[in-house]
């Protein structure tokens, strides 16, 4: 029964790509992660003796943090088929409903409450034009983008709001007596929930089922539309979280808070090998993706690369996390054809 | 060039034509052809002569080698060893283009035309008649698309858009598009899988308007019907090599399949007699506006009830409306006494619905998934303890079912896409048994696997119904529905035109019934 039947193989090498390579590439894909990753460490450890120290990972994992946490649900989304493109302005949204109520006299606890509430509707909004309405989630979210960005302005105006209680300035110091960021720990503790929920429970291998086929998941029960719309709910939820983390970091907000930062959040996904296209990428490649980005910004701020050049970096790596599948079947083409030749030459 | 009598289709397999061979050179000859996919041999032996003016059909099973054959005509493949002349002299063809200049053109089970061309700017695709300053002669190209119909004897109007043709006519238009080439040799693959039978027969017109015209028409299929009431000569494979070349009037239909499989058949429909249990499934007045109406019908445990019908007379969309993947209008659907929201896969499937869809690919299968994570896909709420997966009774049930499917695989962690057309719809039939239904949806069970499996399916749905299981079969294949089916149930427009016992059934009935031409039967 376990002996392959070769007859039928021919079937098999019609097909473009089989799941053993793509298993095979995506398990080399998370390999080249690592190695690219102790690179990154070796390079900002030779342009400056003080990078390979506990302070640098403190600070990376504070500058990543909100990214990183944004990238765990959008990882999802992607995987799905679908993207979140709102997620910088649910993040700015989100902080500037914090500094309005909070400058207008709210208790602070119920002002963050009220912020998790805007984040749940904004994202059950983004979900609900996809799924019910079955519109294209690109053009969605774009929208969702400016709409949000565009209430966030009316909400704060060009007013930064200032002058949170003392506690809250305790999130942009490390735990305790560790070197770890508050954001750095709670990214860390979504990533084993996210792993465990993408890559062992029920709902995860329906996710991957719906990116690959979607019909097919519907036709085996799969509740295809609750699914994407639950994933987008979570992600205006956890993106307002990381709104309020980063108004608390910075001790203030202000409407453009956190403008751009969704091409970061892609990048980071995609990156860590989640395929555009849907239906493949691990949260383990999303993770090290993460790492890789964080210690690449702190050894490129050590060398004094100003903010708006270290964007080239990240639109390079965007660039290469999309080339690289491409390029590596074009690769493979080339190989075969070549071989071919040469058989034919002898 | 010999003219050759358009064969009668209510004649016996003709014998008179297969004399002639010998008088006319081959247009083809393919001798010794291989193709290796690494230490894969796809083919070891592709050799088939073909003669101007004769329908030849290449038989054997999924895997036999055929689609490579064609592959390596149709220049998609190059052959890695062997002879192929064509009209005298030696060729290669180092892609499709080369191969279509030549004279080859290959009509694949599913065509590809653009939808939003006309059918004409799809039969000159690329090549439009021009005016002067490169603008299309639009007048010129719907002249001479007009022609072709006329040669073929089909009134398809050549302005019209591609989109909303039947596979049939987009078949049509592609074999226009491949006399549009001068194409001397015409491969069809497998062209009738997705017709019906009237589609069928117009299609048989169509290839021996062809044949009077000189061209060789080779016939990939597995009906083998067809094969004898069409073609004059049939060349058989089996595991990638050339088996025998034999005039259709010197074989029959079991020495075929017994060249094919290697082994005898001894039946493909066992014969049998069951006593159906109580009702399982009850569908009363169930009804989608334009698409079915007023469809009342009930099957019980323990019997096969098949849906006939051409092929747009809404039996797949009647299946559709009952396991909830689509909304009715009207009417209700009752499952062991329970009545099922409209709507609601995961409710029939609760209730104990099991759903083979028509297109593995597309719905019955997540191509680029393992196979275990396919057969586990529909039950996989069941493996889980505390919420997760329990992987290892996930490998338990996939390990089950191979056995019990006797699926051929390499690994449970291969994507489905590596296994042949059979063993993917093994894995879909193992994903809804795994579920233990009551009632099996099953629609086109075999359609486009080889005959091997295709008699192991029939056999597992007769098992099944042994079991007490009662099955729901959609068949476009008239000896399906007669062989397999306990009731047959007659679809035409979307109402129930007719219902026949086993015993009542036979072709002419159903094709009457189908076509409209018989009242509603008391029933």
């Amino acid at each position: 029964m376990a002996t392959p039947d070769v007859s039928l193989m021919p079937d098999v090498l019609e097909e473009p790509r089989s799941l053993n390579t793509m298993i095979r590439s995506s398990v080399r894909w998370e390999s080249a992660l690592i190695v690219l990753f102790v690179i990154s460490l070796i390079y900002g450890w030779w342009v400056s003796p003080y990078f390979l120290n506990t302070d640098t990972f403190f600070f990376a994992g504070l500058n990543f943090g909100e990214i990183a946490i944004m990238a765990l649900p959008m990882t999802m989304i992607i995987i799905t088929g679908e993207i979140d493109l709102s997620v910088a302005s649910m993040l700015g949204l989100s902080a500037s409903t914090l500094g309005y109520l909070f400058m207008h006299g709210w208790n602070i606890w119920l002002a963050m409450a009220i912020c998790l509430i805007v984040g749940i509707l904004g994202g059950a909004l983004n979900g609900l034009l996809v799924t019910r309405l079955g519109l294209p989630s690109i053009a969605v979210t774009i929208g969702t983008l400016t709409l949000y960005r565009g209430i966030a302005l009316i909400v704060l105006g060009s007013n930064t709001a200032v002058g949170f209680p003392a506690w809250t300035n305790k999130l942009s110091l490390p735990i305790g007596n560790t070197h770890i960021a508050y954001d750095f720990a709670i990214f860390v503790v979504l990533v084993l929930i996210f792993g465990v929920v993408l890559h062992m429970t029920p709902v995860g291998r329906s996710i991957y089922a719906i990116g690959l086929q979607p019909e097919t998941a519907y036709f085996s029960g799969v509740r295809v539309k609750r699914i994407k719309f639950t994933l987008y709910v979570i992600s205006g939820f956890l993106c307002a979280f990381a709104g309020i983390l980063y108004t608390f970091q910075q001790s203030s907000s202000a409407s453009d808070t956190g403008v751009g930062l969704e091409l970061n959040v892609v990048a980071i996904a995609l990156f860590g090998g989640v395929s555009i296209f849907g239906g493949r990428g691990t949260i383990f490649g999303v993770f090290v993706s993460v790492a890789i980005f964080g210690s690449l910004q702190a050894s490129l701020t050590a060398i004094n690369v100003s903010a708006q050049a270290q964007s080239i970096v990240t639109g390079c790596l965007l660039l290469v996390s999309v080339l690289i599948p491409t390029a590596r079947d074009s690769v493979a083409r080339i190989r075969a054809q070549f071989r071919r030749r040469v058989a034919e030459a002898s | 060039m010999e003219r050759v009598e358009t064969p009668d289709e209510a004649a016996p397999p003709n014998g008179s034509d297969s004399k002639r061979t010998p008088d006319v050179a081959p247009v083809l000859v393919v001798d010794g052809a291989t193709k290796f996919f690494g230490p894969v041999k796809a083919l070891i032996d592709g050799s088939i002569t073909l003669y101007p003016g004769e329908a030849h059909a290449l038989l054997g099973e999924n895997g036999a080698g055929k689609s490579t054959l064609v592959k390596i005509l149709a220049g998609v493949y190059t052959a890695d060893g062997g002879h192929i002349t064509l009209e005298g002299q030696p060729v290669r063809f180092a892609n499709p283009i080369a191969a279509r200049e030549a004279g080859i053109s290959v009509i694949y089970q599913e065509p590809t035309l653009f939808p939003d061309l006309t059918i004409a700017e799809n039969i000159f695709m690329g090549r439009h008649p021009l005016r002067s300053a490169k603008r299309i002669d639009r007048s010129e190209m719907m002249k001479r698309a007009e022609e072709v119909f006329a040669r073929l004897g089909v009134p398809l109007a050549p302005g019209r858009l591609a989109r909303g043709l039947s596979v049939a006519d987009q078949q049509i238009v592609e074999i226009a598009k491949a006399i549009s080439f001068n194409a001397t040799i015409i491969i069809m693959d497998e062209p009738t899988a997705a017709l019906t039978e009237v589609e069928v027969l117009r299609l048989f017109d169509v290839v021996a308007t062809l044949r009077s015209e000189g061209a060789a028409v080779m016939f990939i299929s597995h009906r083998l019907e067809e094969v004898f009431a069409m073609c004059q000569r049939v060349t058989i494979m089996r595991d990638g090599a050339f088996v025998k070349t034999a005039p259709i009037a010197d074989i029959t239909i079991d020495d075929v399949i017994f060249a094919m499989v290697g082994r005898d058949i001894v039946s493909l429909y066992g014969d049998h007699t069951r006593t159906p249990g109580l009702n399982v499934l009850e569908v009363k007045h169930l009804t989608r506006e334009g698409v079915f109406t007023d469809i009342s019908f009930d099957v019980r445990a323990g019997e096969i009830v098949a849906l006939a019908g051409l092929v747009g007379a809404g039996r797949t969309e009647v299946a559709r409306g009952i396991f909830g993947i689509d909304k009715v209008d009207a009417g209700s659907v009752t499952i062991g006494g329970l009545k099922l929201k409209s709507g609601s896969p995961l409710q029939a499937m609760n209730a104990g619905i099991g759903f083979v869809p028509e297109d593995r690919r597309q719905q019955g299968l997540v191509m680029q998934m393992a196979i275990d994570r396919n057969a586990s896909l529909a039950s996989i709420r069941s493996l889980s303890h505390f919420g997760l997966i329990r992987k290892a009774s996930e490998r338990k049930l996939a390990a089950e079912w191979a056995a019990r499917l006797r699926l051929k695989f390499g690994r449970f962690s291969d994507a489905v896409l590596t296994l042949s057309g059979g063993n993917q719809q093994k894995v879909v039939l193992a994903k809804w048994l795994a579920r233990q239904p009551r009632l099996l949806i099953i629609d086109e069970p075999t359609r486009g696997i080889d005959i091997g499996t295709k008699s192991e399916v029939h056999r597992l749905l007769g098992e099944l119904v042994d079991q007490g299981i009662a099955v729901l079969m959609i068949s476009s294949e008239m000896p399906e529905v007669l062989g397999v089916a306990d009731r047959i149930l007659v679809l035409h427009e979307g109402r129930l035109a007719a219902e026949f016992s086993r015993e009542e059934a036979n072709e002419a009935s159903i094709m009457r019934a189908a076509a409209g031409q018989m009242k509603v039967s008391a029933s």
